[in-house]
């Protein structure tokens, strides 16, 4: 699914990323842990395709509209609400039966009672749990996550670990975490960034 | 066909968050009509009607730089070009949508715009209007295309003014010849060749402005 040979990533002067091989194969789930700064997010980013390396290589066995990026910011707009935000994306996506899978993902996550509520009154622990909901609107084949369980409540973080467990070996992960231990039972490899 | 629907679903997102968040309109109209008023006093009695038309283009021009420079405001803030980049659509949708919806922006600030004109200064003819419409359409394709560009840096709010205003030089030679000169068709021809050229550039580069 993903093939990255000795990648790179500089910024100015700044190097973020040296010399990463990667291999993740189809169903992998693959943990990237590393501390502040050690480039977790710029690899995201380049594997997701929003970032191309200043060195090396990527493959992709998979076309953008396939891949589900979750990072820092939840990637939705504050002023529309839930379903706006999630009717936009399905649109965007061509999601056949939108509205069935708005509505399933919007109760699993417990945001439906809230729906027609603009994101802005959300708190952030809501934000997250809508900013899932859009990463598996279009049930993407290759889910990259950064931080998923940041902001969550142990309610939110149990959902996701449900989610997690019913998709593990049917898509490919690739998640940066600081919980590694969390993960555990789903990973199928590590790979640790130095700073 | 789904080239347009994409089009439609990002224009009306892009409609009604200011609808919601009314930051871009009311500044816009507040802006242009401020500037009549303060032309109104400040230049001497009976302006001659090419004094008053430069100033009119002027103040369109104004006007929508300060829509063009908030157009990209929500997806900076909140990093949602992400988003949209990573959608399977045809990333030229967002430029075409964010197109219309300043387009739409600034016609509305116009429709205040025209009558204060006519009040303060000279009425607006026939020509005018279709110089406004041709106008509008080059600046919004353009501006929003450099927008793009210069929302993706640090000094923005610099940027996007020093790339748009050499480039909107040609629309201001256009739109003022259409508004004074007896026979305006060669003018506005000028106008619709800009708006076509222009428009077809940003369309099929955008793509490389949103790749990082």
């Amino acid at each position: 699914m993903l093939v990255a040979r000795r990648l790179g990533k500089r910024f100015g002067e700044k190097r973020v990323l040296r010399g990463i091989d990667l291999d993740l194969a189809t169903g992998g789930f693959l943990v990237v842990t590393g501390p502040n700064g050690s480039g977790k997010t710029t690899l995201l980013r380049i594997c997701a395709g929003l970032a191309q390396p200043t060195e090396g290589t990527i493959e992709r066995a998979v076309s953008r509209g396939a891949i589900g990026y979750l990072g820092h910011e939840p990637l939705v707009y504050r002023e529309l609400t839930a379903l706006e935000n999630l009717e936009l994306y399905g649109r965007l996506y061509r999601i056949a039966e939108r509205r069935e899978r708005i509505g399933m993902l919007l109760e699993r996550f417990g945001l439906w009672e809230v729906r027609h509520e603009r994101v802005a009154s959300y708190s952030r622990g809501m934000t997250q749990r809508l900013a899932l909901c859009r990463v598996l609107l279009h049930d993407p084949e290759l889910l990259v996550l950064d931080e998923p369980y940041n902001a969550l409540d142990e309610a939110g973080a149990e959902l996701l670990d449900a989610q997690l467990a019913e998709l593990r070996g049917e898509r490919t992960f690739l998640l940066a975490t600081h919980e590694p231990a969390r993960l555990a039972p789903f990973a199928s490899g590590r790979l640790a960034l130095a700073a | 066909m789904r080239y347009f629907r994409d089009v439609g679903a990002l224009a009306r997102k892009d409609l009604l968050l200011e609808l919601r968040a009314r930051d871009t309109l009311p500044a816009m109209v507040l802006f242009v009509a401020a500037v009549f008023v303060v032309f109104h006093f400040a230049l001497p009695e009976s302006p001659s009607r090419l004094e008053t038309v430069g100033l009119l283009w002027v103040a369109i021009l104004f006007t929508a730089l300060l829509g063009l420079g908030r157009a990209f405001v929500p997806e900076r803030e909140q990093r949602t070009l992400d988003g949209l980049v990573l959608a399977p659509c045809d990333r030229s949708a967002i430029w075409l949508a964010k197109s219309l919806a300043t387009l739409a922006f600034l016609a509305a600030a116009e429709v205040v715009a025209l009558p204060l004109y006519a009040i303060f200064f000279h009425r607006v003819g026939g020509a005018t209007i279709a110089a406004v419409v041709l106008a509008d359409i080059g600046i919004c394709a353009v501006g929003t295309f450099l927008g793009a560009m210069a929302v993706a840096t640090r000094a923005r709010d610099l940027l996007l003014p020093l790339l748009f205003l050499p480039l909107a030089i040609p629309i201001v030679v256009g739109a003022v010849g259409a508004s004074v000169v007896d026979s305006p068709g060669r003018y506005l021809g000028f106008l619709a060749l800009y708006d076509a050229l222009f428009a077809v550039v940003c369309w099929a580069s955008f793509e490389y402005v949103v790749a990082e």
